[in-house]
């Protein structure tokens, strides 16, 4: 302290060279930033871009022409159409089925204190921590020694059992800022049990099911690992792709996958947007109250 | 009688399925395993339980290189990705203002991709004479006729690739969550920018730092599709020993003990973790009622 009174003017210039030297921190630190989004992106940019590409051989793995073949006909590889809609089919039934059985364990694990809570936790923990590798062959080990033929069937049975433990988490989550006196206050107010579920309880914790089932939705469509285990003779769009990565990689592969992508980030867009609205629509209202805001939410804002 | 159900039947009744489901698929499944896993015998002749304990030691010598190779795979990997992962997490959290919800959008733009499609475009990108090849044999970077694509180095890149958003979201998630006021006090006492750094920021984010390694070793371990598409069979890793044995050698005993053995790596990887970060971090149980 004495130290700093007393050398005051070369205090300041050390303080200049330090303000320097921090904002070329501070710049090379938004570099660094930028570079690691562009490593992220550049992959995605390949695909599109090579989803236009006229490959000279059998893999579309050299640039050769700019050609729109693939995408006036991106079904046009055989297998391809039919490997993505057993994809969709398996993905809209398993999501469904692990959406309906993870959300009742949350409720159960949320809001009711019962004896065996924490080991169900660890339970339910477990699978997440499992390799994927380790989790298809145990169920193949199943399927095998049970004598049952694996095919659609046993991937949907395999989907719904990987995805759970994500819908329990993502709906666990939601459900633990929930404010209890409301379903109280239905119930004072002569609700039944079925109806305050259905009109209070199920409208609040919406917003995390659907989530959940976005995501069961994201990893059933996308697995490899667990489904080429359980899969038999029945081929999905991600078993197609590898069957292909090993013979021949066409155009159409990037089509369809860039087809995805566009869409997913469109409803994704779609999403941001619609919530900004309704958020400004909110706030040029003139006569309902501000919402209350916590110091939390106001110092983030 | 609505009432008591509700004391005491209920939460089970709720459980019930969804439990059920897990046990008839997952926990019976590792047990029938783990008896697959004593078996001896032949493919033409089938396999018989005989308690044969010497499976794990013998596929744990077998293959003890590609139980080696993931473990430094995915640790490499793992390190990468928080390298990369946490500037632009820090970044992204502290100075995106307006923009932050695009820039994760973009962290996230990549599982918008099929995870195959994912690798075969990093094949495309480091293939003999693509672009980004080409400029590093011309940089010196890569010698002339030097490869990159099935390489150590391609099945690393592509591993880490893979699973960065994985270390990202929660690298971001708890950063987030820090309390800007905490920051200035630092500052306010004069603390100088790295030791604010050290003291405030990195151990309050300790508990991101835990879910994004934890959430990218464990895939990055069993995985087998990078070394497949990226690599050769010297990079294979212990998933592709596990798919192999399994689907085309049937070999089921072998396969079953490199399942457990490497399940029960990654659960004394976990448990030690959690010793450290603390089990409900972990589980994502803190909020719960008592």
């Amino acid at each position: 302290m004495e130290a700093a009174t007393a050398s005051s003017p070369t205090r300041n210039e050390t303080r200049g060279a330090l303000r320097l030297g921090r904002s070329a921190i501070d710049w090379l630190l938004n570099v660094y930033a930028g570079l690691a989004l562009i490593y992220l992106l550049v992959p995605i940019a390949v695909i599109l871009v090579f989803s236009f590409n006229d490959p000279s051989g059998r893999f579309n793995f050299i640039w050769n022409h700019f050609s729109f073949a693939a995408w006036t006909d991106p079904f046009g590889v055989p297998g391809i159409g039919d490997a993505l809609s057993k994809s969709v089919e398996i993905a809209a039934l398993s999501t469904l089925g692990a959406t309906i059985l993870g959300t009742l364990t949350a409720l159960a694990l949320v809001r009711y204190e019962f004896r065996g809570r924490a080991p169900v936790n660890f339970f339910i923990f477990i699978p997440l921590a499992t390799p994927e590798v380790v989790l298809g062959a145990a169920l193949l080990s199943l399927f095998l020694n049970a004598g049952i033929a694996t095919g659609f069937g046993t991937i949907t049975i395999a989907h719904i059992m990987f995805n759970i433990s994500f819908v329990i988490v993502t709906v666990r989550s939601r459900l633990i800022g929930f404010d209890r006196s409301l379903e109280e206050a239905a119930q004072d107010l002569g609700a039944t049990p079925w109806e305050t579920f259905r009109l209070v309880t199920l409208p609040l914790i919406m917003p995390g099911v659907i989530a959940a089932a976005l995501l069961a939705f994201a990893l059933s469509i996308d697995d490899f690992v667990i489904t080429n285990f359980n899969s038999g003779s029945t081929i999905t769009f991600p078993l197609f792709i590898w069957g292909a990565a090993r013979v021949a990689v066409p155009p159409q592969i990037y089509v369809i996958a860039s087809m995805i992508f566009l869409f997913t980030l469109a409803m994704m867009l779609l999403t941001v947007w619609q919530q900004r609205r309704a958020e400004r629509m909110a706030a040029t209202r003139p006569d309902e109250p501000e919402p209350a805001r916590t110091p939390a939410t106001a110092a983030s804002g | 009688m609505p009432r008591a159900l509700k004391k005491t039947g209920l939460p089970y009744l709720l459980l019930l399925p969804g439990l059920g489901w897990l046990l008839v698929f997952f926990a019976i499944p590792l047990l029938i395993m783990l008896l697959e896993s004593l078996k001896t015998g032949a493919i033409d002749t089938g396999y018989t339980l005989t308690w044969e304990f010497a499976n794990y030691s013998n596929a744990l010598s077998d293959f003890n290189d590609q139980f080696l190779r993931s473990f430094e795979y995915a640790g490499l990997a793992t390190l990468l990705a928080f390298a990369i992962g946490y500037p632009l997490a820090y970044v992204i959290a502290f100075r995106g203002g307006k923009y932050r919800h695009a820039l994760l959008l973009a962290v996230i733009v990549p599982f918008f991709v099929t995870y195959l499609i994912r690798t075969l475009s990093w094949e495309t990108i480091l293939s003999d004479s693509s672009l980004v090849v080409d400029t590093l044999r011309t940089v010196g970077l890569v010698s002339e006729g030097g490869r990159v694509l099935d390489t150590t180095a391609s099945v690393v890149a592509g591993i880490t690739y893979n699973f960065l958003p994985f270390m990202i979201l929660p690298l971001y998630a708890s950063l987030e969550r820090i309390d800007g006021r905490l920051l200035e006090a630092g500052y306010d006492l004069y603390g100088r920018r790295r030791d604010v750094f050290l003291r405030v920021t990195l151990p309050l984010s300790m508990p991101g730092v835990v879910a994004g390694t934890l959430l990218t070793f464990i895939p990055a371990a069993g995985d087998f599709i990078n070394a497949e598409l990226l690599g050769t069979p010297r990079q294979f890793m212990i998933g592709n020993v596990i798919q192999s044995r399994y689907l085309e050698v049937a070999d089921y005993p072998t396969a079953a003990a490199l399942s457990f053995l490497l399940m029960a790596f990654m659960l004394i990887i976990v448990v030690v973790w959690a010793r450290i970060a603390g089990t409900e971090a972990l589980l994502g149980t803190e909020g719960e009622r008592r």
